[in-house]
């Protein structure tokens, strides 16, 4: 603690005030995180890259190291990107540095956001602040880590099929993945284009809907963005109105733990109790089939995005006689297991022969979940299910089993083929672990994914500082 | 559905990723066990329904057809492995 600053529990909100009423300075603020990210991060492992000086004059943020930031190194976890420094800014650290924040580092991720642990990142995993020998859950477990443990007030990540919402829930922490369209994706390291989304990190919902307000909006950048509509900050715990489904498929999915179930049963009597309706509904094809459906399109993407790693431009280079060894071993050393094992799926599901039974059949099935969660949405203003079945699981334990670790995110990846916003929240514990709470709208439906978070955070006071920092 | 030692090899030129005998091993159990949970896709009958490849029903985005400054080329150079003057130097093919 530094300047009688707890990071611990200061919201980005509060640490606003404090920067905006001159009772804090912005460089103490910023300096009173380094304190505590130089305390922590040993044993976190949070961060790939501090940043040594703030530049900004309000409150601090941790950017997930597939944000291009200008003159700060950017990895994606990758050894292919070791030494890569950004010439240009992705719009939302542009966004982040126009609305005056500093930057504190860069967090560590599975390497190009592929994984569900953080434990594929080249340089080693991050550490779950509620248990250091359990995963912060990936990809984006190094944003959600810190703002945890008081290294970072908020944090962006990259929601691609669960990467901010799974370690969110993992770690505590409020975590967005938006309505495809409304972050901009350019300056992101492209890993699956069609379903990559940028979303804040945050210690409660409040600052969730101030860092979305700020990161969102149309970029002529990246043609995929749309205008987004007004985002409101939640107020109050009124639910009167609000109809919320349960998707039974995914609230009785199996191998869910009991104490997982019991916590957000516990939370959706508290949404009855102040006025929301709730009632049973089916997502049979939706789950079902998700999770093939995503581990056919995200890889075919990524296969194709990640062929500009060629040691031609910038990225690592390795020798060899003539281009194509040189291209060969390149890609051979810079890459990790799981994006070779991704790109050669995607290889393999593109290629001649087995394009239409593989990526055309998943596109189609894309639809399928679409119009399954369009169905429910003329009934429900809400889909609601635990976001992962289980609590963080320890280190190790599914890195040996790539389609373990892939069924962690069976739960998540239904709204993000369909382009559906989520919302996780901590909703409980489990054995002494954080439990996530996701909330499921329509496009475009944020503002009322705030205003239940906001209401449940409310009624249920989840505390979100590790018990073993308190 | 399993994939042979041949079609890794086959698979991995494609993608000009250079595999060591290990890893073709390796991989091959793994991509057949993923390939076997992934064709799952296959059991249902998708005859009358489009493909979505994109999410938001959004076409034509223009932009302005304004000047703008871009990267310098001192920029665009700044990450080259190996540069020679105005070009990205490379082995030769």
């Amino acid at each position: 603690m530094s300047a009688g600053i707890d990071t611990l529990r200061l919201t980005a909100e509060e640490a606003l005030a404090l920067v905006e009423s001159g009772q804090v300075s912005s460089v103490e603020l910023w300096q009173a995180y380094r304190d505590a990210i130089n305390e922590h991060d040993g044993e976190l492992h949070a961060f790939l890259t501090l940043v040594d000086e703030p530049d900004g004059s309000g409150i601090p943020i941790a950017l997930k190291d597939v944000i291009s930031t200008r003159g700060v190194r950017t990895t994606a976890a990758s050894k292919i990107l070791e030494n890569y420094v950004p010439v240009f800014d992705a719009t939302v650290a542009a966004k982040c540095r126009a609305a005056g924040m500093t930057l504190l580092g860069k967090t560590n991720t599975d390497e190009f956001a592929m994984g569900s642990s953080t434990e594929n990142s080249a340089y080693g995993p991050t550490h779950n602040p509620w248990d250091l020998s359990r995963v912060p859950g990936g990809s984006g477990g190094g944003s959600a880590a810190a703002v945890s443990a008081g290294l970072a007030p908020w944090a962006l990540g990259s929601d691609t099929g669960g990467s901010v919402k799974l370690p969110s829930a993992f770690c505590g922490n409020v975590g967005l993945r938006p309505t495809y369209g409304t972050v901009s994706r350019f300056g992101v390291v492209a890993f699956a284009s069609s379903l990559d989304q940028v979303g804040p990190v945050t210690k409660n919902v409040r600052d969730n809907a101030l860092l979305y307000r700020i990161i969102s909006g149309r970029d002529e950048n990246d043609s995929t963005t749309v205008d987004v509509p007004p985002i409101a900050l939640p107020e109050g715990t009124d639910l009167k109105g609000l109809r919320i489904g349960l998707p039974r498929q995914l609230n009785e999915v199996e191998g869910i733990e009991p104490g997982v179930k019991a916590a957000c049963e516990a939370a959706l009597a508290k949404a009855e109790e102040l006025g929301a309706t709730i009632e049973e509904c089916e997502l049979p094809l939706s789950v079902e089939y998700g999770l093939a459906c995503y581990y056919l399109v995200a890889p075919a993407e990524a296969s194709s995005n990640l062929a500009r790693y060629d040691g031609v431009r910038y990225g690592l280079r390795s020798e060899g006689v003539d281009f194509r060894e040189m291209v060969m071993h390149t890609r051979h050393d810079g890459f990790g297991d799981e994006v070779k094992r991704r790109i050669m799926l995607g290889t393999y599901a593109l290629s001649s022969g087995y394009y239409d039974a593989f990526y055309g059949t998943a596109q189609k099935v894309r639809t399928v979940i679409k119009r399954e969660h369009d169905a429910l949405f003329e009934r429900f203003d809400v889909l609601v299910s635990p976001t992962c079945a289980t609590t963080a699981f320890p280190l190790g334990a599914k890195a040996q089993d790539p389609l373990a670790m892939y069924l962690t995110d069976v739960l998540t990846i239904p709204a993000n083929m369909a382009g559906l916003p989520g919302l996780s929240i901590p909703c409980g514990l489990s054995d002494g672990l954080p439990v996530g709470l996701q909330l499921v709208g329509p496009q475009f439906s944020e503002s009322t994914l705030y205003r239940l978070g906001h209401a449940l955070e409310q009624a249920i006071g989840f505390d979100v500082v590790p018990e073993r920092l308190r | 559905m399993a994939i042979t030692k041949e079609e890794v090899l086959h698979v991995a030129r494609l993608a000009r990723l250079e595999l060591n005998d290990a890893e073709v091993e390796r991989f091959q159990g793994q991509l057949s066990a993923i390939l076997e949970a992934v064709g799952k896709v296959a059991e249902l009958d998708l005859s009358d329904v489009p493909p979505t490849s994109h999410p938001l029903e959004v076409s034509n985005a223009w932009g302005e057809d304004v000047p703008h400054t871009s990267l310098t080329q001192d920029e665009a150079f700044a990450n080259a492995p190996e540069r020679d003057d105005d070009h990205f130097r490379v082995p030769p093919a």
